[in-house]
């Protein structure tokens, strides 16, 4: 661990962090201020919805929602949510040992008395901490707007506590396996697309995993280990899958370490 | 001692070439010449020891530790100028300058500011607003502010004006009579000439041939020029004679041998003008890549 590293890292994803939270903010705020209108209707909705094809509806995340609860409503902006959460955890992932690599400053970084180690560490370390500074931005706007938008109806607030708390999980699954990725490909010239690809492509499995009813593919999207649905249904975790979700974090962490201790860091070609 | 000692190193990327067998060694203090075309391999070795990259055979000692295992603790008395410079674009020069220092254990704010004073760094300028050769005048501060007992200089002059190209090559002599030891990575062999103690020549990835510059210029070859009238070039065929040319009246060539049996050839000539001097290390090496 270099505090010299850390604290680099960390000002260099401060205006990330902030364009980030204030978007989740804006969504969490916005989406949530229609509750109290949409509550009263919310019955005739649920009655419309429940005509349209399961696997239309399985594919939003909406076929076992009661919108007008709540949570339920809550579930279908967390999964916008998650998604977000998901591309920004994947697009530091990507970019956390690449980007230096692109830019070539990686040859400056590391001729630096630091062991490779120290800067994994370091830029993981950054890295989480950025992502939980989000969290916490994230957690504070929602329970605000549990408490203005709650339109007088009861919610279970262990279960919005186990929601909330299981972003930290999430996002560590993106983070790991960006970083992993960006290890195993020869050269990531641009991270967006990347982290782009690697979110959605997640959440697509995870609608269609929905549609196809238990299938192999919701076992490896972290979309579907934390299933909004499934932790308001259960008020628990889905414990088998959130085991094999911190199993692909601890397995994408491990080749990554040992990929960046061992890597040639490319010259200028 | 011994700073750098190199042993059978071998760098292959994947099946490109980088560097075969190459064995070296650079005593303290001295400046170390290492020339060679683009593509020898010259980056190739100073990124293994720095552990940029990692051998595929071979090892390689800084300061009688091994490379691979003991890079970070090595690394504290390295200081690294690499050919083409790249730093993070958005910062300034100071902060890159105090981030560069913060890696240290010394206080290098006074000695941050006299180089980049001599090197006539303007501070508060992005780096993205910099020129090639200022790029490359914020890389020697940044490689000496926390003097290093050992300097990598990779083709460092690439990029500087003549002016400051001297100035450059006081600095890293001022740093060499404290002790410093210079590796020094070049194609351009006058530099190299009026730079360095000892020459390694390095070429497609093998070593060429390593040893004292005085020693490679006088052991070797003389350049001979006769003037004279009626003069038969032919004469001058002498064994050890190479590249025997004429032109307006004079003779040229190259000779290696003894020296005597030039002269008695030349003696019985009546002669206009006689050089006989020692060829820049540029015709050397010519030699060394025939």
């Amino acid at each position: 661990m270099s505090a010299t590293i850390y604290l680099y890292e960390l000002r260099s994803r401060l205006k990330s962090v902030i364009t980030w939270s204030i978007a989740l903010v804006a969504i969490i705020l916005i989406f949530f201020s229609i509750f109290p209108g949409f509550a009263d209707q919310a019955a005739l909705l649920n009655e419309t919805m429940s005509k349209f094809p399961p696997a239309l509806l399985a594919a939003f995340g909406l076929n076992q929602v009661d919108l007008s609860s709540v949570l339920g409503f809550f579930s279908f902006i967390f999964l916008f949510t998650q998604l977000c959460i998901a591309i920004q955890a994947g697009n530091y992932g990507f970019g956390l040992v690449s980007i230096e690599e692109t830019d070539l400053t990686a040859d400056f970084l590391v001729s630096k008395p630091v062991s490779r180690a120290q800067i994994l560490n370091s830029k993981l370390l950054a890295a989480i901490t950025s992502l939980v500074i989000t969290d916490v931005v994230v957690w504070v706007s929602s329970i605000a707007a549990f408490m203005l938008f709650n339109a007088d109806r009861p919610y279970d607030t262990h279960t919005l506590i186990l929601l909330l708390l299981s972003l930290l999980v999430f996002q560590l699954f993106f983070l790991s396996l960006g970083l992993v990725i960006s290890l195993l490909v020869k050269r990531v010239r641009s991270v967006t697309p990347y982290a782009l690809g690697l979110g959605f492509g997640m959440y697509v499995l995870s609608a269609f995993s929905g549609l196809e009813g238990v299938s192999v593919l919701e076992t490896i999207t972290a979309f579907k280990h934390f299933d909004p649905n499934y932790i308001i249904q259960h008020v628990a975790y889905n414990t088998p899958l959130v085991l094999l979700d911190v199993a692909v974090i601890i397995v994408s962490l491990a080749v990554s370490y040992w990929l960046y201790l061992r890597r040639d860091i490319p010259a200028v070609s | 001692m011994s700073v750098i000692e190199v042993n059978n190193l071998t760098k292959y990327y994947g099946k490109a070439r980088g560097i075969v067998d190459v064995s070296f060694d650079v005593k303290e203090a001295e400046i170390f010449g290492f020339i060679g075309p683009n593509g020898a391999g010259k980056s190739t070795t100073i990124r293994l020891l720095l552990s940029l990259i990692h051998p595929t055979s071979g090892s390689a000692k800084v300061f009688g530790k091994d490379v691979v295992t003991h890079g970070p603790e090595i690394r504290r008395d390295i200081g690294y100028l690499p050919s083409e410079v790249y730093y993070y674009e958005g910062m300034k020069v100071i902060d890159l300058l105090k981030y560069s220092a913060s890696f240290y254990d010394c206080d290098c704010t006074e000695r941050l500011h006299k180089l980049s004073e001599t090197m006539e760094l303007e501070m508060n300028r992005r780096i993205s607003d910099l020129s090639y050769g200022n790029k490359k005048k914020v890389g020697i501060v940044q490689g000496l502010l926390h003097s290093p007992k050992l300097l990598f200089l990779d083709e460092p002059t690439a990029g500087l004006d003549p002016l400051m190209q001297r100035k450059f090559f006081d600095l890293i002599r001022e740093e060499n009579t404290r002790g410093v030891t210079v590796f020094f990575s070049s194609h351009i062999l006058g530099e190299v000439q009026r730079l360095c103690n000892r020459v390694g020549i390095i070429r497609e990835g093998k070593i060429a041939e390593i040893s004292d510059i005085r020693s490679l210029q006088q052991n070797n070859y003389k350049k001979v020029r006769v003037m004279a009238e009626n003069l038969d070039p032919a004469a001058f065929n002498l064994p050890g004679v190479t590249n025997l040319q004429t032109e307006d009246g004079m003779v040229h060539f190259f000779f290696k041998g003894d020296i005597n049996s030039v002269l008695q050839k030349i003696s019985g000539v009546q002669v206009n003008d006689l050089t006989i001097e020692e060829p820049t290390l540029e015709e050397i090496f010519m030699h060394y890549y025939e």
